[in-house]
Formats: C-alpha cells, structure tokens, sequence
C-alpha cells in the first residue's frame, strides 16, 4: 500500500510536513508527492540502501551498557524534516540574537557582575551555579567570546510557536550526524535535490576551522589548531574524530599534550615537541587540568589553566562557559538579552518554574502530573521527570528531590511537541521531532542551515536523544521563493 | 605526527605480524613432528622457550604437562599469554581502534574481521591448519592494503618499520625450532662419534633435509630458496638464506635493511640507525657453518637482544619525548 496522505494525522500536536487538512505544507510539496507514488518495495529498498550507507560510513554512537560500550549504528529516518526558509531566516536571527547576549553575559559574571549589580540576575543564582568558575575570573579570551560553539535545542508546540528549550554551552555534539544525515540522503534521494532549491548544509567544518584559527595567540602565523577528545570510550568519540578528520586537524588526548614551564601547550609529535595555539576542547572543564580541576582526572592537561590564562593557548568553548548553560539561568535568558542588547528575544523561552520561588515551588509541587521537571544540570535527558508520563511512585520520588535541593530544579509545562512523518514498519506514522542547530561564535556569528533533528521513535515518546531510543532525521531548509 | 599515533600504528604492525609468524611458527612444528621419528624427545615444549614464555607457562604449575593440546591452546587461544595469535590480534586491533583514521578503512575492516575469525573460531587439531593459513593470509591482506591504499606518510613509515622489526625476530625465533630439535636429536645419533665436516653430518642425518625444508616451507621460502641455492636443501645453506640473504623479503638481513629504509625518511634517525648497522654488520660477520652445527641457538638469543635495542632507540626517539 503506497501512502495515502489523507489517513496521515498527527491530532492535538503540529505537524512539520502535513497542514490539518491533510494536505502537504508548500515547502514539503514535492516530497510528499514523490514518497507518495514510490511503491512499498521502493521505499523498503530506499530504507534498506540508507541502513548499509550507515553501516558503510561507520556512523556510529556509543551507548553504555553494563558488559562495557559498544558501538552502535546511528538510528537514522529517510523521512526529511523540512522547514520553509522564510521561517528559518527568523529562526536564525534569534538564535544569533541569543547567544550574543550570553556571551556578554558569561563576560560580565567573570569580570564586573553589572548585571547582579543592577538586580536583573540574582546573586544567589550566582553563587550556586556548579558551573561557575572562580578560577575563570577576569580572563578575557579574543573577541570576548567565551561560548565558541553552541547547540540550542529549540521544540514547536501544537500552534507552531517555536521555543528554545536549552542552550548546550559546554560541549554540545550532534553536528556530525547532521552532515553524515545529509550525505546519507543525497545518496538515498538524489533525485529530489535536483528539482528544488534545498540549502546545503556542507560548509560548516570550513568555518568552524576559520572560527577556531581566529582565536590563535599567534595570529600571522599558521595555527596550530587539534581537537582534545576523552578517548574512545566517550560516547561522542564518533563526533570528535570525524571533526578532526573533516578539519585536518590532529585529534589529540590529554596524554599528548603539556605544558612548558613558558606556560605554552606543546604536542608530543615525533618530531619533537610542536607548539599548540587553540584546543577544541571536547572534554568537560572539571577533568581539563588536574592542577585547576579535579585532581584526580587523568584526561586532561596539567597547567593548561595557566596556559589559557597567560593567554598562550585558546580553548573552545572557554573554560567556564557553562554557567550559562544551566536550566535556572535558562529562565532569565530573555531578561538577559533585554538587558545587553535592550532587544526582546526573537524566539520565545518555555515558560519556565523555578522551585526556588516560593510561590513557583508551591505551583509544581501541586501540578507534577501536568509538569517536566528537569534537574539544573544535566543533560542527554538524564534525572528528568515528565509529570503526565509518570508513576505516582515517581511523583512522590522528585516531590521529595525538590523540596531538598530546590535550587536544582525547574518546571515547564508539558509541551505537545510537533510531529513529523516517520517511516515505521513501511508505514507513515507521525513521531515527535526537536532540532538543534549550531552557533559560531568568532569574530563573526554563523549558525548551522537548519540543524540536527532528533525524532523520539517510539510511538507517543518525547524524548528523542540517542542514548535512549531517539534516531535523527536530515533536516532541508527549502527555498520555496523564486524557484 | 603525534607520538601516541606513532607508537600505535607501530605497535599495531608488530601484533598483527606476531600472529602471522606465531602460526607459521606452530606450523613447522606440526610438520617437523610428522617428519621425525615417533622414538624423538622432540615435541613441543620448544615453542613455549621460543617464545621466551616459559616463565608464564610454568607459573600456575610448575610441572605442567606440555603436550600438544596444551602448548597450542596457549599459543593461539590463551588470552592470558600476551603472545598467543588472539592477544596479538586483539592487541592489534585495541591499537588501531583508537587511532583508526591513520590507516585505510579496509585495513581496519580486515584487521577488525581478522580479530572476530580467530575469537570464534577455536580450532580443533583437524582444523588447525586451515586456522593457521587463515591467519597468515589475513595478516599478509593488511600488508596488501597498506601498500595499496596508504599514503607513504609517516604513519606508513612506522607500521613498516614495526612490520619488519617483528619480522626479523620471528624468523630467528623459527629458525631457532630447528636449533631445539638439533639439541634433542633421535638417540642413535648423537650417541655415535661426532661427524669430521659438516657435509658429512648432513649425510648421515636422513632427517636433516626434511627438517630444513619444513622450516623454509613456513617461511613461504622453499621456492625461492630452490631457485637461488640449487644444490639440495642443507642446513648451513638454509641458515644463510633465512638470515644472511639480501633478496628474500623474510630473510633477517632484508628486514635490517629494511629498517633503514624506513627511518631514512623520518626525522631524528642516528641513534636508531646506529643500533641498526651494528647488529647488521654482526650478523654478516657470522660464520653461520659453524653455527649451524652448534651454538646457533645463543647466536639468535644474541641477536633477539639487538632486536631489542634497535625497538629501545626507536621508542625513545619517537614515543617519549
């Protein structure tokens, strides 16, 4: 049975392909239509060709389990999720908008604290933040940036608003597969990027590389630039050497680095020792140097906190970024934005509980069935508890969690996140979908052409992330103007 | 290139060829046993001291008995012992795996396949020989792919010179099984007086042309031995065209020089080269008759030492700092 878009309906919820009388929305045209007069063995055999293509690529993930990590293949859907571009265009500005204004903010909490100083962010958020670094106070990395790379994670709820749910500050990943996503489509689908102007996603590897060059402590020169992984065991590993490998750049574990008694990062290369000038770091700041950090983190460089400090090396994102990644701070980026850039937001936050008002705990603790409820944190969708989902037991579990450690946590209300067409057992079922795309922050700001979408595969499931059951989608920006 | 690069694509290219010639090791012996006597004391407890892992094998129990089944399955099967063909290979690949861009994908798809054969597949003595060929030829499919589809960068530089430095140790190490056989040789034989000349021994040892062509076999060298030494297959003549020969790609001279190809093109080379030329130039300098005869044995343990300094050079060249 060919699909039949008439009995496609994604009720109560936004469906990114399909408008609510069941006709494809104008961006999705062409797509609908062609997957529409493929036969059932064309699109089992299109499926089957993007599984080997996977497997080929060696696009894997890594998951924890209890016998150890393994490598799995990367769960991916042929379904593109398309979004007109007139609307991406608003999109991007809001995200450019946003994390300008929490670069200047993370500068101001290391130097002058206006913006506590002015009672627009409260000093008690501040002094509880786990992710503030004292040892970062008053260093002024180039272009005052301090989070080079970011991941938003942005959701649409059922009357197409679309809202950022987080910003991924520290060491976001994901961007991988959104260019590995592309590459699998275009051998899947070629003939549908012929006929229609779909934005190419390719160039970003290119300007992560001119971004992280432009940080260099020795401009002029030719810099040397390395990405600093975990190791294999990251579940990220995947990501780390193919930006390495995409970049031309060596990938590089903490062991292969030192730093001199000049306070200058050197490789072990076997030539001798060779000067490094920028780290893309991909390792958390408390295993970065166990003379700063953690003692005890064999992963990371001793001295490079000294090293960034004398401004001999750059590091991105910058040690300390992530005290705006917390999902309290989360709740004041629009006041944040007004405050730098006297703008109001572009993309609209979700409005957001925090347990440590009193009368915002009250309202949570009364409504935990209706509510998500997420530690300040966290991430990959980790300690969350989402209320309409929930056992009692579990309710009564986070009614206790925050009523101890208030600050730690926040609620939303339960969005009806918005759907796509997903191919399920050769039939078209819709299936929740978020995206996130990526920021460059340099000398200039650049985001991603559309992003990285995670689609829960599970029927009725909101959480999409890989590590539990969620896939990916390639993501078309289509041009739908003068085309 | 990093260091840490460096020493796992070397280390890599040393397992992989410690399992080629393990099985190639494991298979002159079987074919040495099938040649000999059945009254023989030779059997094959001379692979376990081969291997220098007699401290290991005895360790749990000091008078274990080294029968075939036992000394097999710790040569191939015992991930315990560091140098059975399943460490080496798991060992290659844990190398590889954290450094897999550095070699062609198909290399580490073939050394990957390579592990999971030999991990599930624990051969019964009917299938040990088609174990073992699997073995070889998988490791002789990375050589292939290497020299087909990587560029002559560094990291090339480093697997050869890791390929060739395991190689010329192995090939003594076989060629020392012989040594071991001499030492236990049928009883009529050494019971009688001792021959006046070499040629003369060699007449009236029947077993000794066998024993030479299986060693020369496992070294995929008979054929070309025949066609550079014509006469009949005698031991000093072998001993010269296994360690002395400048053609034969197994022969321990060719490694040698092999090496210093490798390091010419690499940065930092004097001490490494150095360590080289002089093991070289000892082991041109031998008198392999005589030591064909007696005393080969210390001769190779003499020259697996310079294995060991040349490996000592490199590592601290490169791998340190």
């Amino acid at each position: 049975m060919t699909i039949n878009w008439q009995q496609y309906a994604a009720p109560g919820c936004y469906d990114e392909l399909i408008d609510d009388h069941s006709r494809p929305r104008l961006a999705a045209g062409a797509l609908c239509e062609y997957l529409a007069s493929l036969s059932d063995e064309d699109l089992r055999e299109r499926k089957t060709a993007a599984e080997l293509a996977i497997l080929v690529m060696g696009i894997t993930f890594t998951v924890y389990t209890e016998g150890g990590s393994i490598d799995r293949a990367w769960p991916f859907d042929i379904v593109p999720r398309i979004i007109p571009k007139h609307e991406w265009d608003r999109t991007e500005a809001g995200l450019k908008q946003r994390v300008q204004a929490l670069n200047l903010f993370i500068d101001d909490l290391y130097h002058e604290q206006k913006i506590v100083k002015d009672s627009i962010f409260p000093a008690e958020v501040l002094e509880q933040s786990v992710n503030f670094r004292p040892q970062c106070i008053g260093a002024s990395p180039r272009h005052g940036v301090w989070a080079h790379i970011c991941g938003s994670d942005l959701v649409r709820d059922k009357d197409g608003t679309i809202y950022v749910l987080e910003d991924n500050l520290r060491v976001p990943s994901g961007v991988s597969y959104m260019l590995e996503n592309r590459v699998v489509t275009k051998r899947v689908f070629p003939e549908l990027f012929e006929y229609q102007r779909i934005l190419p996603v390719d160039d970003y590897t290119l300007r992560l590389y001119d971004m992280l060059a432009s940080l260099s402590p020795r401009p002029g020169d030719h810099p040397n630039v390395v990405v600093l992984t975990p190791g294999i065991y990251n579940s990220a590993y995947f990501e780390h050497s193919y930006l390495a490998q995409q970049m031309g750049v060596e990938l590089v574990e903490g062991s292969d680095l030192e730093v001199g008694d000049d306070d200058c990062v050197y490789m072990r290369t076997i030539e001798g020792l060779e000067r490094v000038d920028v780290i893309y770091r991909r390792i958390d700041d408390l295993f970065l140097d166990p003379e700063a950090f953690r003692p005890d983190s064999t992963l990371g460089v001793k001295g490079l906190m000294r090293a960034w400090r004398a401004g001999n090396v750059a590091l991105a994102n910058a040690p300390g970024a992530g005290v705006a990644d917390d999902k309290v701070v989360y709740a004041f980026v629009p006041e944040i934005i007004k405050y730098y850039l006297d703008q109001d937001p572009l993309i609209a936050n979700v409005p957001s509980y925090l347990c440590m008002r009193e009368k915002d705990r009250n309202y949570v603790l009364a409504n935990l069935a209706k509510l998500v409820v997420k530690p300040a944190n966290e991430s990959g969708g980790y300690g969350m508890l989402v209320g309409p989902h929930a056992t009692p037991a579990e309710h009564k579990r986070f009614a206790e969690l925050i009523q101890k450690d208030p600050r730690n946590y926040i609620a939303q209300p339960t969005l009806s996140l918005s759907t796509s067409p997903t191919l399920c057992d050769n039939l078209m079922e819709p299936r929740h979908v978020d995206l996130r795309p990526f920021i460059l922050s340099g000398p200039t700001t650049y985001v991603t052409t559309g992003g990285l979408t995670r689609v829960a595969l599970k029927k009725g499931s909101l959480v999409v992330n890989s590590s539990q059951g969620g896939g990916s989608k390639d993501t078309w920006i289509v041009d739908t103007e003068g085309f | 290139m990093l260091s840490r690069v460096a020493q796992n694509i070397y280390w890599m290219a040393r397992y992989i060829e410690r399992a080629e010639d393990t099985a190639r090791l494991i298979n002159v012996n079987s074919n040495l046993l099938l040649d000999l006597p059945r009254d023989t004391s030779f059997g094959w407890l001379p692979l376990i001291f081969i291997m220098g892992a007699e401290k290991l094998f005895f360790e749990k129990d000091p008078n274990r008995l080294a029968d075939e089944a036992t000394v097999i399955k710790f040569l191939i099967s015992d991930r315990e012992h560091s140098g059975s063909i399943i460490s080496s290979l798991a060992c290659a690949r844990e190398n590889l795996r954290t450094t897999r861009d550095a070699v062609p994908q198909e290399a580490w798809e073939q050394i990957n396949g390579l592990y999971i054969y030999a991990r599930d597949h624990v051969p019964t003595r009917r299938g040990r020989y088609e174990f073992l060929r699997r073995v070889i030829q998988g490791a002789q499919q990375v050589n292939g792919l290497l020299v087909g589809a990587m560029s002559r960068t560094a990291a090339y530089e480093f697997a050869w010179l890791g390929r060739y430095l395991e190689r010329a140790d192995m090939t003594t190490r076989i060629v020392d099984v012989r040594s071991a056989s001499l030492l236990a040789r049928p009883k009529q034989t050494s019971s009688q007086t001792p021959p006046a000349t070499v040629s003369e021994q060699a007449e009236q040892d029947p077993f000794e042309s066998i024993q030479w062509m299986s060693v020369l076999k496992s070294l995929s060298a008979y054929q070309m031995y025949r066609q550079q030494v014509r006469l009949r297959v005698r031991g000093p003549d072998v001993l010269k065209f296994l360690l002395q020969n400048e053609l034969f790609p197994r022969s321990t001279v060719f490694c040698l020089k092999q090496l210093e190809t490798r390091l010419s093109d690499l940065p930092r080379n004097s001490a490494a080269k150095a360590a080289i030329a002089s093991l070289k130039q000892q082991l041109c300098d031998a008198a392999l008759p005589e030591l064909a005869n007696e005393g080969l044995h210390g001769f190779i343990d003499h020259l697996q030492i310079g294995f060991g300094e040349i490996h000592d050079q490199i590592a601290a060249t490169y791998f340190s700092h």
